[in-house]
């Protein structure tokens, strides 16, 4: 059939458009806990995570996790650029395995938490934090 | 050397045998994240201090790996065991091979 | 379908903005310092019954940075200051520690401030500077530079807890009725006073920020936005930025004056430097 001018843009657009639209490959925090735990399957109720609901300022949000036995907690925030966000590891010195800090937070998006075990199992905790855009100055 | 690094630690004076201390430490550091554009909008390459390690006596407390997500002028709050006398050390490792140290004595009573 | 968008917008205005209030917390720094955050107002503002610290309208977890010192974070900064004050700069080969023993001599400068000195109304980065040029030959620090900023945080912190207490009559009567005209007067093309937002109208949410009346009883203040000590002058730059207008300079006669004016709206709050806000 003829392709009219109109049909070629359009196609041609959609094919550029599909290549175009390919992201970076980039991991998700799904994938980064995958590559950590190996694919382990992830208890849950180990961890105490302490985040805001929201966040006053998505440049300095603190956070606090929490899990007794633990050998050591990685954190990710699923919708960073870079998910990742630190991993607390900790010593024989360390009698309750817990750890404050302040993190980036680029936009809405859940705080992720996960501990390995002292018997080698893995556990997740997970909370949502609203960030928003500030206000006046914001 | 990033400009201006200077770390804030209070570990309490004393302590009795065995008892458990809260640690909170501070160090003025811009974490330069690796996300952000310079005027002309060229990315500012990532610089960050990258590990947080406290050892008391030689052993260790914590070892934290620090990803671009921590914030400008990194925290960290933690608990540590006194079961001696002796000095913490906290060493702060910076992407461009900087290191950055404090200790801290403390007495047991 | 239009049934329902109406029943929902109804909904939405029943709600209204989230929490008007202050909230009820108060602040005592380091277990032991108990901080004036919510005061009758002075004297001369006629609006205003009630005058609160910013810190009342923050969230839980901002507020909680300002608890502890070691929590707080402009305090890193405020030790730099320290070093500062023994480090010898200019050509007279001096540090600021040469002529003052500590410190701590300084207790209540910053409550006072800014005032009235030969003739010139003088904020605290004026005295600094001119203080370097004449007594140590040294450059002038940048006005809200690193250097300045901690600075003026560590000869806050020895007045801090203190009550704000300004003088605006004799000398500084002319320069707080300009303050007092500039604060009501509305500027940029969204046509904002100073009181259009943090009179008429604190308590309430300009988009997702808990708007304050304003104080300036803790700057320097460390703004988590940019996670460093920020100047009073700087905060009114953005401020006026914000309403789309050419804004004065940092350091201008303008802003000494705004300064002396927004200081008296919060004479009896403690000070609070360094604060922690949004």
């Amino acid at each position: 059939m003829e392709l009219t001018r109109r049909q070629m843009l359009v196609t041609s657009g959609a094919a550029l458009a599909s290549v175009a639209g390919l992201p970076a490959f980039a991991a998700t925090a799904d994938d980064m806990i995958a590559e950590l735990t190996g694919g382990a399957a992830l208890g849950e109720g180990a961890i105490t995570l302490d985040t805001p609901e929201i966040a006053e300022n998505g440049n300095t949000v603190p956070v606090a996790v929490s899990a007794p036995g633990a050998k050591s907690i990685t954190l990710y925030a699923d919708g960073n650029p870079v998910p990742s966000v630190a991993t607390f590891n900790f010593g024989p010195l360390n009698p309750s395995q817990n750890a404050s800090t302040r993190i980036r937070l680029a936009r809405t998006q859940n705080v992720m938490a996960v501990a390995e075990m002292a018997d080698g199992s893995w556990q997740m905790a997970k909370a949502e934090v609203k960030v928003t855009i500030g206000g006046c100055g914001g | 050397m990033a400009k201006g690094v200077k770390p804030r630690v209070k570990v309490p004076k004393s302590a009795s045998a065995g008892e458990t201390i809260t640690i909170k430490t501070l160090i003025s550091h811009p974490m330069e994240s690796g996300q952000r554009k310079d005027k002309e909008g060229n990315p500012i390459p990532r610089s960050i201090i990258n590990r947080f390690v406290v050892d008391f006596n030689g052993q260790n407390v914590i070892d934290v790996t620090l990803e671009p997500a921590i914030s400008t002028n990194p925290y960290f709050q933690f608990d540590s065991v006194v079961p001696e006398a002796g000095e913490f050390k906290f060493t702060w490792y910076d992407d461009d091979g900087s290191v950055y140290e404090e200790t801290k004595s403390i007495d047991v009573s | 379908m239009k049934k329902v968008a109406i029943a929902a917008t109804a909904v939405c205005l029943v709600f209204g903005p989230v929490s008007a209030e202050p909230d009820d917390d108060t602040l005592i720094i380091n277990e032991e310092l108990e901080m004036v955050t919510e005061t009758a107002a002075p004297a001369h503002l006629e609006n205003v019954s009630t005058i609160y610290s910013g810190w009342r309208f923050r969230t839980d977890e901002t507020q909680s940075l300002q608890l502890d010192d070691f929590d707080n974070p402009a305090m890193i900064f405020v030790d730099q200051a320290i070093d500062l004050f023994n480090t010898v700069d200019g050509s007279e080969g001096k540090s600021c520690a040469s002529c003052h023993e500590s410190v701590e001599d300084f207790k209540g400068l910053t409550a006072s401030m800014p005032k009235v000195i030969d003739g010139k109304l003088t904020v605290m980065e004026d005295l600094l500077n001119n203080h370097r040029a004449t007594a140590m030959g040294a450059e002038p620090w940048k006005w809200s530079g690193p250097e300045m900023q901690s600075m003026v945080a560590l000869i806050g912190v020895q007045s801090r807890g203190m009550p704000v207490n300004v003088a605006i009559d004799g000398e500084a009567a002319p320069y707080w009725e300009q303050g007092k005209e500039i604060y009501y007067t509305r500027y940029g093309q969204l046509e904002l006073s100073c009181a259009n937002c943090h009179e008429e109208n604190y308590g309430n949410m300009i988009r997702a920020d808990h708007l304050s009346q304003g104080q300036i009883n803790g700057f320097p203040t460390y703004r988590l936005k940019q996670a460093r000590l920020i100047s009073k002058h700087n905060r009114f730059r953005g401020c006026i930025r914000d309403t789309r207008a050419e804004t004065f300079a940092e350091g201008s006669d303008e802003f000494r004056a705004l300064e002396l004016y927004v200081a008296s709206r919060g004479n009896g709050l403690s000070v609070e430097t360094p604060a922690v806000r949004q």
